[in-house]
């Protein structure tokens, strides 16, 4: 190996491949050097950096304002995830989406779905009891687990289970008398109706609380007993230990390892309890931890992290105004993960299910299509630096590149050995002169396009 | 008879399919009574006899029933019944109640099948994802979202291509378990069978020709995937399909109505489909759900419960009810849920041991009674 890839950019591309949307090697460079101090304080706050006005994405795309279907949402969030300079608040909102999984499929609308993912990005970096305070009162989760049906006459234990087994502390730390407590605090919570569809489109829903509609009687709900109210409920469930644990696991499966490690969640879960349930101050002590530095490449990555990172590296939607940005998002589901479309309230199986040989086929296929399109702009881009201020580049020298370019990532040996076998170079490739650089082009895009057809791509 | 080999197609129906309006006790005047909004009117059920009867979406599937291609299993569950959809589901895909279990009824009945894994799509999965009952470590099971275009870099052509699928050949290629990286592994393996799968699956649709017009929705056009796969003779012993939606807390309905008219139109596509190639007789569809809900409405829709039912279809079924219903009488009821009767693992198992010819035991995790008269199995 002759390219050196220094510790320090080696760091940021794993820290942009868990805390961003990943990063080309010249993005890396430029974040070493400020230090990882400064961009992890960056990325813990999105605040101080004002999100882009999205004029021109509306503009451009006539089918983000026509919201008559979901998949639309699904494609701006997906420009963002590429785009966004606050790209935590994105990859914490796809935390989010998938644990407090809400559907399309049976809100359908628009704008209501809008104002859920929009709450996720806003209080996912918040106070856990904020977040779910925030939840409990969204008009897509409240529809979506029939809470508008919750009656102080006729209890609906749907949100009021769901908030315990998945939102919350998880089964076997609650009985069956703690849903129906839940459930009864729950009762006259709901939304307002919404404007019908026709003829002018979909119209968001409020919150509402209905007082005569809500069971005002005595109820014991892990132990404690009073009038509780859905608020109350909440205060309860964010002190129980079960609840810092579990929201400690989600934390450290997202961000470090599908393989879990009871000491480091333990460690989250204590810095959940010391915080007061703030989920900043678990990231912060996740991000400078050992075990999140260590864990290079040990999360298979989601779907919407496969596309997204994907589509940096080879420099595709960038601009509102480039073509085909629904078909793109779309790549998603066929490698199980419709965004803002999770087949159930349980949200997507990851980590080793991500994997089965229908979304392997298709992950691979979409990311060496991308990448080895030697006129894509990021690919391109990636080339030019790759032959900058040589006349010829050995073989294993240029998978080095490639592999340096793409976020610094890494291939097993083995892996290696393969590549450079079947690709058949017997001697240095010329990228001097303007003429050697059709056939260097092809070639490195070939080459890139390869890449993701390794174990090692799936890997974040 | 033909010598050919059985083969069961799993139907899933997510979300906890309300088996009392599906099998309608329509006669018992306890029904009415728990089920004051969400009830079907006697005038709109399609009886089988004089308490019981479909739902009024059934039709496809009456008619298959007056074939007496139908078996109707009553009262199947569990003891403590869990009411989360995902354990409960899991407790269906992995036959164990009572621990977590990585292990799929269907992939441990692949593995008895096929134990050299000779043929990759001994187990064919159609829709998005494999399900964990078809899951088993270092078992192959192929997942199949759509069969047209099947197949690894596609996007690629002649040498390009040829070069790229033979790194994938070699990076993919089969090494010794290595515990020290399970997800590599697991990748490892995926990617050779999908790779082989597609290879093979490839070959069915340019020899499929039917007049059977499937309806375009997933589960329609999955039944028709399964059906161009058996008709292309690969091997495929084991087949799934799932459809969703089934979770009717609020609007039961118009949900259940618009639900079981997509399934029955296309389970009914799928028989026709096979009776006009001849090759019905040697395929069984085991239809299940997770869990039943409860006996008295909410007001709008129904609540998780226990207790529901399932159905066996094809040529070889015995048609019939199999099991008496869960009494809906109050003081019967398990928590205001009905009562199961048998235990799923004891259909499963005699679909294992009856149909597809293999030990259940190890299989559905103990020895469990077996329904008698239920099928025919196929000649040798």
């Amino acid at each position: 190996m002759t390219i050196a890839v220094s510790a320090d950019v080696s760091l940021m591309g794993h820290l942009m491949r868990r805390a961003a949307f990943g990063a080309q090697a010249a993005e890396l460079e430029i974040l070493a050097a400020r230090g990882y101090d400064s961009v992890v304080d960056e990325l813990l706050h999105p605040e101080r950096i004002p999100r882009p006005d999205e004029d021109l994405l509306e503009r451009y795309h006539i089918e983000h304002s026509d919201e008559e279907q979901g998949k639309w949402t699904g494609a701006r969030w997906m420009f963002r995830m590429v785009n966004s300079p606050r790209p935590l608040e994105e990859k914490l909102a796809l935390m989010w989406h998938d644990v407090f999984a809400v559907g399309f499929s049976k809100v359908v609308n628009n704008p209501m779905m809008r104002s859920y993912y929009d709450m996720l990005r806003d209080h996912g970096l918040g106070n856990f009891g904020d977040m779910l305070k925030q939840l409990s009162r969204n008009p897509s989760m409240i529809y979506w687990l029939d809470q508008q049906m919750n009656h102080a006459d006729a209890v609906n234990e749907n949100y009021g289970r769901e908030l315990l087994e998945l939102f919350s502390m998880g089964r076997g730390n609650y009985t069956e008398d703690d849903v129906k407590a839940c459930a009864r605090a729950f009762t006259g919570w709901t939304e307002s109706q919404t404007i019908p569809r026709y003829p002018n489109g979909f119209y968001d829903s409020k919150f509402v609380y209905l007082e005569e509609d809500h069971d005002h009687s005595e109820k014991t709900f892990l132990g404690e007993t009073g009038n509780f109210n859905g608020d109350d409920i909440i205060d309860i469930i964010v002190r129980q230990p079960a609840t810092a644990r579990f929201v400690a696991a989600e934390i450290y499966d997202f961000f470090v390892s599908d393989d879990p490690d009871p000491q480091a969640i333990d460690t989250l879960a204590q810095v959940y309890v010391d915080s007061g349930h703030e989920i900043r101050e678990m990231l912060k002590v996740l991000l400078y931890s050992d075990f999140f530095k260590e864990a290079r490449f040990q999360r298979v990555k989601s779907p919407a992290e496969l596309v997204a990172s994907t589509l940096r590296f080879a420099g595709e939607h960038r601009d509102p105004y480039d073509f085909g940005l629904v078909p793109t998002t779309q790549k998603t589901i066929l490698m199980g993960q419709q965004i803002l479309n999770p087949p159930t309230v349980e949200g997507w199986h990851t980590g080793r299910e991500w994997i089965d040989s229908s979304f392997l086929i298709e992950r691979v296929n979409f990311a060496a299509e991308r990448l080895g399109n030697p006129d894509a702009n990021g690919v391109s881009e990636m080339t030019d630096r790759i032959a900058e201020g040589k006349d010829s580049i050995a073989p294993d020298d240029l998978l080095d590149a490639c592999l340096y370019e793409l976020g610094s990532m890494e291939l097993e040996d083995d892996t290696r050995h393969i590549l450079m076998e079947e690709l058949g170079l017997t001697g240095d490739v010329r990228c001097e002169l303007e003429a050697d650089m059709v056939d260097f082009r092809n070639l490195v895009a070939r080459l890139f396009g390869l890449i993701p057809a390794t174990r090692e791509y799936q890997m974040a | 008879m033909s010598g050919k080999n059985p083969v069961l197609v799993c139907l899933q129906l997510s979300g906890g399919n309300d088996y009392m309006s599906t099998v309608i006790p329509y006669g018992n005047p306890l029904y009415r009574d728990f089920r004051k909004t969400v009830g079907i009117p006697d005038d709109k059920v399609i009886p089988i006899n004089d308490t019981y009867g479909f739902h009024p979406s059934m039709g496809p599937i009456k008619d298959l029933y007056d074939r007496g291609d139908v078996a109707i299993v009553s009262g199947i569950g569990y003891p403590d019944p869990d009411r989360s959809h995902f354990r409960s589901m899991d407790i269906w895909h992995t036959a164990q109640p009572s621990e977590i279990s990585p292990e799929g009824w269907l992939g441990r009945t692949i593995r008895e099948i096929d134990p050299d894994k000779r043929n990759v799509v001994t187990g064919v999965s159609f829709g998005t994802g494999l399900p964990r009952a078809m899951y088993l470590q270092g078992t192959p099971a192929i997942s199949v979202s759509q069969l047209e275009g099947y197949g690894l870099l596609t996007s690629l052509a002649g040498e390009e291509q040829r070069t790229a699928l033979n790194a994938c050949t070699r990076m993919y290629a089969p090494v010794e378990f290595d515990e020290a990286s399970m997800i590599m592994h697991h990748i490892k393996q995926t990617g050779r069978d999908a790779m082989t799968g597609a290879d093979i699956l490839r070959t069915a649709p340019p020899l499929y020709d039917s007049t059977i017009e499937y309806a375009n929705n997933p589960l329609a056009q999955s039944l028709r995937g399964i059906a161009q796969v058996h008709l292309a003779d690969v091997g495929t012993r084991i087949f799934y399909a799932q459809i969703g939606g089934f979770d009717v807390h609020g609007n039961q309905i118009a949900t259940q109505a618009t639900l079981w008219d997509t399934v029955s139109r296309a389970v009914a596509d799928f028989f026709d489909d096979l009776k006009e190639h001849d090759a019905a007789e040697e395929v069984i569809m085991l239809i299940f759900t997770e869990f039943g809900r409860r006996v008295r409405d909410n007001g709008n829709g129904t609540d998780h419960g226990s207790g529901g039912g399932a159905f066996l279809i094809g040529e070889q079924i015995k048609g019939g009810m199999y099991a008496d219903y869960p009494s809906l009488a109050p003081e019967k009821q398990l928590s205001g849920d009905l009562q199961a009767s048998h235990d799923f693992r004891s259909l499963y198992a005699t679909v294992l041991d009856q149909w597809v010819g293999v030990n259940p035991d190890p299989i559905v995790n103990g020895h469990f009674d077996q329904f008698d008269g239920l099928l025919r199995p196929l000649a040798a």
